[in-house]
C-alpha cells in the first residue's frame, strides 16, 4: 500500500464514499424489514444476509481485503472454517438426541 | 565459506550491541525485549511451576495411598482448614487436584515448551535477530507471570483455590468459592499472554526467516512451533469467552451455565435459569482439545531435532511429517466432543466426533513412525538428550494407543472419568512431553549458557525418571479398567469393587515420591553446570541447524553476520562430504 | 536493533510484520466473538421462550449508533487515505472525527445501559439480558480500546509522522483495521440482538 500513488488514493476515496452510502442504505433496509415481523427463520435469513453484505463491504473496501495478499486470505479462510465449526457443531450436537425440554 | 563467527560485522550490529550494553540491569535481565532473555525467563518460571505442580501431586498421593491418615510433620503446615490433625480434608484434595492440573498444563508445560523453547530457539533456528515484535514478547511474558501470581494467590483467599477440576465444569464451578473467580481471572491473563505470543511466533516465522530458508527447509521444530501457534491463536479465544461468561455467572448473577430448578444444599437457587452447563463444556473443550496438541507438538519438534542429530542421518519421512503436523493441527479443532461422549449426545454426533478422533490418530502415528524409522541404520549416540528423546518414543506410543478406546464412544462408556483416562494422558504428558522438554534442556543448555550439563547426572535423571514414571502410571490403567473413578479423594477406598486394586495406590505414590528424588540430580546439574560445566563451543553436538551458527551464548542480535540457508535442515552423512554433517548455514 | 519489514514489505509475502500481526489478532477476535455468538445460538434455541429484540431494546437508538459506528469507519479510512496523500492536517481532522464518533457511540451505550438498569433490568434478569449485556459490553470494551489507540495516534504518537512517515502510516492503517473490525462485529451484533 505504500506504493500507491495519489490517483490511486483518489479512486479509493470515491469507493469509500460509495460504500458508505451503500452501508447506510442497507442499515435502513434491515431495520425496515424488521418492522415487517416476518416469521423467525425468514427474518434470521434476511437479517444475516444483509449483515453479511454490509460486513463484506467493510471488509473488502475499508479493510482493503479485496486487494490483500494470499497469505492473509489463507489465514482468514482457515479462521472461517473453525468459526463455522464453533457455531454449528455445538448446536447440531444439541439438536441430535438430548437436551429435550418440556 | 567460513562460519558466520568471522567476517566483517556490519556497523548496525555493532552499534546496536553497544547500545544494548548501555542498558541497566532491569532493562537487560528483567524487562528485556530480547527473545533469549524472555525465553529463559519463561523456561525458569515454567520449570518452577512444574516443580510446584508436582509438589501438589505428591501431597495428594499421600491421601491416595493412606486415605485418612495424618501426614507426619508436613500435615501441620497446612492448618486446620485444610489438614486438621494432619488429615487431608476432601475440599483440600479437590483444591490440590484442580490446581495440579491447571498449574502443570497452563503454567508449567506450555510456558516451558512454547514460551521457553519456542522463544529461545525459534528465532535462532530461522536465522533471525529476534522476534518480529520484541516488546509484545516482553508483554506476553509478564502477562503470563501475572496469571501465575493470580493462580498462586488464589490459594490464600477465603475458601482456597479453585476446586472444581482444571476443567471447571458448571454448575459446580459456578457455585464454588472465591478461588474459582481468581482462577478465571488468572486464565484471562494467561490466555491473553498466549494470544500475543502466537501472533509473534507466526509473524516471525513467516517474515524473519533467513535468505534461502524456504518452508520445506525448516527444521521440524519450527514447523511444530508454527502449527502450535495457530492452535493457540484460534482455539484459546472461545475459552476466554467462556471464562468471561462464567465470571458473569459468578459475579453478575447471570445463568449462562445454570439450568433451571437447581437445588443446592436444600435451597433452590434464585437465578434466572435456562442456562446450559453443556455450553461450558463445549467452549472449554474447544480449547482444551487443541491444547493437548499444544502440549505434544513442541515435544515432537524437540525429539525430531535430537534424533536427527544423534543418528547422524536425515529424518526419515520429513515431508510426511510436515503434512501430518499440519493435518493434525487442523483436525484438532473438530474432535473436542470426544470428551463429552457421556453427556447424553445422540448417536449421529457421537459417530461424527468418534470418526474425526480416529482420523486424527493417523498423523500422530505417521510422525511417531517416522521418528522410529529414522533410527534405523543410524550411528546412534546415547547422550542424555538422546536418551530422553528415545524414551519419549515408546512412552508416547503407550499414551497414544491407550487413547484409542477413549476416542471410540462405546468403549469410552466404562472408561470415561476413570483412572484409565488419568493413565492415558499422563503417559502422553509426563514420560511423553516432559521427557522431550528435559531432552531439550540438556540439548540447548550449551547454546544458552556456553557450557555442557553433566552426562552422568543426566543419565541418573533419565533412568530413574523412566522407571518411576512407569511405576506411577501403568497401574492406573488397571485401576481404571476395574472401574475406579478419578477425582476421588480416598482413591476408591469406599467402593467394594475397588478393593482388589487399592494397593496400587501405594505403588503409584511411592513411584511419585521416588521420582521426586530423581529430579534432584537434574536440579543440581542445571545450576552447577551454569558455573562449572564443561565449556561448550558454538556447535558441541555437531548439528546442522542454524542456531548452532551463533556463539554460545548468542549476543544481542544473535548472529555477527546474517545467516543464509543453503540446504535442508538434516544433511548428515552426505556421501562425499568432508564431515558427517553439512550445516544448513555453510555455503 | 532494526527488525526488518516493519516499514518496507518482505518481497515474497508482500506484507509488513504489522499487517500480518494485526490480521492474526483479528482472526483470534473472530473466534472470541464467534464463541459468544455460538453461545447465543445455543442458549436461545434451548430456551423455552425468547423475546424479540425490538420488544425490549431501543431500536432507534441502536440504529443511530450503527450509523455512528459506520461513519466512524469512513472517517478512519479517510484518515489513513489522508496520510497516504501526505496531508497530515486532514489526517488529524479525520482521526479526531473517528475518536469523537467513537465517544458518541459510548455515550449512547451509557444511556441505553442506564435506562435498562433504571428499569430494574440487569444481566441477571434473564438469559436474554445476560447475553445482551455480555456481547455489547465486550464490544464496548473493544470500542474503548480502539479509541485509546486512535487517541494515541492522534496525539503523542503522531510525532512519528515527522521521523518516519511511512511507518506511521502503516501503524495508522493497522489501527484502522482493528477499528473496522469493531464496526464489523457491531454490524452482526445489531440485527442479532435488536431485530430478531
Amino acid at each position: 500500500m505504500t506504493s500507491d500513488h495519489a490517483a490511486d488514493i483518489d479512486r479509493h476515496v470515491r469507493v469509500y464514499i460509495t460504500v458508505f452510502v451503500a452501508l447506510m442504505a442497507l442499515t435502513i433496509i434491515t431495520v425496515a424489514v424488521s418492522y415487517l415481523h416476518l416469521p423467525l427463520p425468514i427474518a434470521v435469513t434476511v437479517a444475516l444476509l444483509v449483515a453479511t453484505v454490509k460486513g463484506s463491504l467493510v471488509a473488502c473496501y475499508f479493510m482493503h481485503l479485496i486487494s490483500e495478499k494470499k497469505l492473509i486470505y489463507a489465514v482468514l479462510v482457515l479462521t472461517a472454517v473453525f468459526f463455522a465449526a464453533l457455531l454449528a457443531l455445538p448446536a447440531v450436537t444439541h439438536s441430535d438426541g438430548y437436551w429435550i425440554h418440556e | 565459506m567460513s562460519l558466520p563467527g568471522g567476517g566483517v560485522a556490519p556497523t548496525s550490529h555493532v552499534a546496536h550491541e553497544a547500545h544494548h550494553e548501555e542498558l541497566g540491569f532491569w532493562r537487560r535481565y528483567i524487562f528485556s525485549t530480547d527473545h533469549k532473555v524472555i525465553g529463559i525467563q519463561y523456561a525458569i518460571t515454567g520449570l518452577l511451576f512444574l516443580l510446584c505442580g508436582f509438589s501438589l501431586m505428591m501431597l495428594m498421593r499421600w491421601q491416595l495411598a493412606y486415605p485418612g491418615s495424618p501426614l507426619p510433620r508436613l500435615g501441620a503446615l497446612f492448618g486446620d482448614l485444610r489438614m486438621p490433625g494432619g488429615t487431608m480434608l476432601p475440599e483440600f484434595y479437590n483444591e490440590l487436584g484442580a490446581m495440579h492440573g491447571t498449574i502443570m498444563v497452563f503454567l508449567g508445560v506450555v510456558p516451558l515448551a512454547v514460551g521457553g523453547f519456542g522463544n529461545f530457539v525459534l528465532p535462532l533456528q530461522i536465522g533471525a535477530q529476534d522476534m518480529a515484535f520484541p516488546r509484545l514478547n516482553m508483554a506476553s511474558y509478564w502477562l503470563f507471570f501475572l496469571g501465575g501470581v493470580t493462580m498462586l494467590a488464589s490459594f490464600f483467599v477465603p475458601g482456597g483455590a479453585a476446586q472444581s477440576g482444571w476443567t471447571s465444569y458448571s454448575p459446580l464451578a459456578n457455585l464454588a468459592g472465591t478461588g474459582q473467580t481468581w482462577w478465571l481471572i488468572g486464565m484471562v491473563f494467561l490466555i491473553t499472554s498466549s494470544l500475543l505470543g502466537a501472533v509473534n511466533f507466526i509473524t516471525t516465522t513467516i517474515q524473519l526467516r533467513a535468505k534461502g530458508l524456504t518452508f520445506y527447509r525448516f527444521p521440524f521444530f519450527v514447523w511444530a512451533q508454527f502449527v502450535t501457534a495457530f492452535l493457540l491463536l484460534l482455539a484459546f479465544p472461545p475459552l476466554e469467552a467462556a471464562a468471561l461468561m462464567q465470571l458473569m455467572d459468578r459475579v453478575a448473577g447471570t445463568s449462562f451455565f445454570l439450568p433451571s430448578g437447581l437445588v443446592v444444599s436444600g435451597q433452590a437457587l434464585t437465578v434466572a435459569g435456562d442456562g446450559n452447563p453443556l455450553l461450558w463444556q463445549h467452549l472449554f473443550w474447544f480449547l482444551a482439545h487443541p491444547e493437548v496438541y499444544v502440549l505434544i507438538l513442541p515435544a515432537m519438534g524437540i525429539v525430531a531435532e535430537i534424533i536427527a542429530n544423534n543418528t547422524r542421518k536425515p529424518l526419515w519421512g520429513y515431508r510426511p511429517m510436515v503434512y501430518s503436523v499440519i493435518f493434525l493441527g487442523f483436525m484438532s479443532f473438530i474432535v473436542w466432543a470426544h470428551h463429552m461422549f457421556m453427556t447424553g449426545m445422540g448417536t449421529a454426533m457421537a459417530a461424527f466426533f468418534q470418526t474425526t478422533t480416529m482420523i486424527i490418530s493417523i498423523p500422530s502415528v505417521v510422525i511417531l513412525t517416522a521418528l522410529i524409522i529414522s533410527l534405523w541404520g543410524g550411528s546412534i549416540r546415547f547422550n542424555t538428550p538422546m536418551l530422553f528423546a528415545l524414551g519419549f518414543l515408546p512412552m508416547f506410543g503407550i499414551g497414544g494407543l491407550t487413547g484409542l478406546p477413549l476416542g471410540l464412544n462405546v468403549t469410552d462408556i466404562p472408561l470415561h472419568d476413570t483412572y484409565y483416562v488419568i493413565g492415558h494422558f499422563h503417559y502422553v504428558v509426563a514420560p511423553g512431553t516432559i521427557f522431550a522438554l528435559f531432552a531439550g534442556v540438556y540439548y540447548w543448555f550449551p547454546k544458552a549458557t556456553g557450557r555442557m550439563m553433566n552426562e552422568t547426572l543426566g543419565k541418573i535423571h533419565f533412568f530413574g525418571s523412566l522407571v518411576c514414571m512407569n511405576v506411577i502410571f501403568m497401574p492406573m490403567f488397571i485401576q481404571g479398567l476395574a472401574g475406579v473413578s478419578r477425582r476421588l479423594y480416598d482413591g476408591g477406598a469406599s467402593y467394594a469393587f475397588a478393593q482388589p486394586v487399592l494397593h496400587l495406590n501405594v505403588v503409584s505414590s511411592w513411584g511419585a515420591w521416588i521420582l521426586a528424588l530423581f529430579q534432584i540430580p537434574f536440579i543440581f546439574n542445571f545450576f552447577w553446570s551454569i558455573w562449572k560445566g564443561k565449556t561448550a563451543g558454538e556447535n558441541p553436538w555437531e548439528a546442522t541447524t542454524i542456531e548452532w551458527a551463533a556463539p554460545s551464548p548468542p549476543p544481542h542480535g544473535n548472529f555477527r553476520v546474517a545467516p543464509e540457508a543453503y540446504r535442508g535442515p538434516y544433511e548428515y552423512s552426505v556421501p562425499g562430504a568432508a564431515k558427517d554433517f553439512s550445516p544448513q548455514y555453510e555455503a | 536493533m532494526d527488525i526488518p519489514y516493519t516499514v518496507e514489505v518482505r518481497r515474497d509475502t508482500g506484507l509488513t510484520n504489522g499487517k500480518i500481526g494485526i490480521w492474526l489478532f483479528l482472526a483470534s477476535e473472530v473466534m472470541l466473538f464467534g464463541a459468544l455468538f455460538a453461545s447465543y445460538i445455543l442458549i436461545r434455541t434451548g430456551a423455552p421462550s425468547w423475546p424479540r429484540g425490538d420488544t425490549i431494546l431501543n431500536v432507534p437508538l441502536a440504529t443511530f449508533n450503527t450509523i455512528v459506528l459506520i461513519s466512524s469507519s469512513v472517517t478512519m479510512v479517510m484518515a489513513w487515505a489522508s496520510l497516504m496523500r501526505r496531508r497530515f492536517g486532514t489526517y488529524r481532522i479525520y482521526m479526531g472525527g473517528t475518536i469523537l464518533l467513537g465517544f458518541v457511540f459510548l455515550v449512547v451505550k451509557y444511556f441505553e445501559y442506564s435506562h435498562k438498569f433504571h428499569d430494574g433490568l440487569y444481566p441477571s434478569t434473564s438469559n436474554f439480558f445476560a447475553i445482551y449485556f455480555t456481547l455489547t459490553g465486550l464490544h464496548m470494551l473493544h470500542v474503548f480500546g480502539g479509541m485509546l489507540v486512535n487517541a494515541y495516534f492522534w496525539g503523542p504518537g503522531a510525532k512519528l509522522w515527522k521521523t518516519n512517515p511511512v511507518w506511521f502510516t502503516n501503524r495508522v492503517e493497522n489501527s484502522g483495521l482493528f477499528w473496522h473490525f469493531v464496526d464489523l462485529v457491531w454490524i452482526f451484533l445489531f440485527p442479532t440482538l435488536y431485530l430478531l
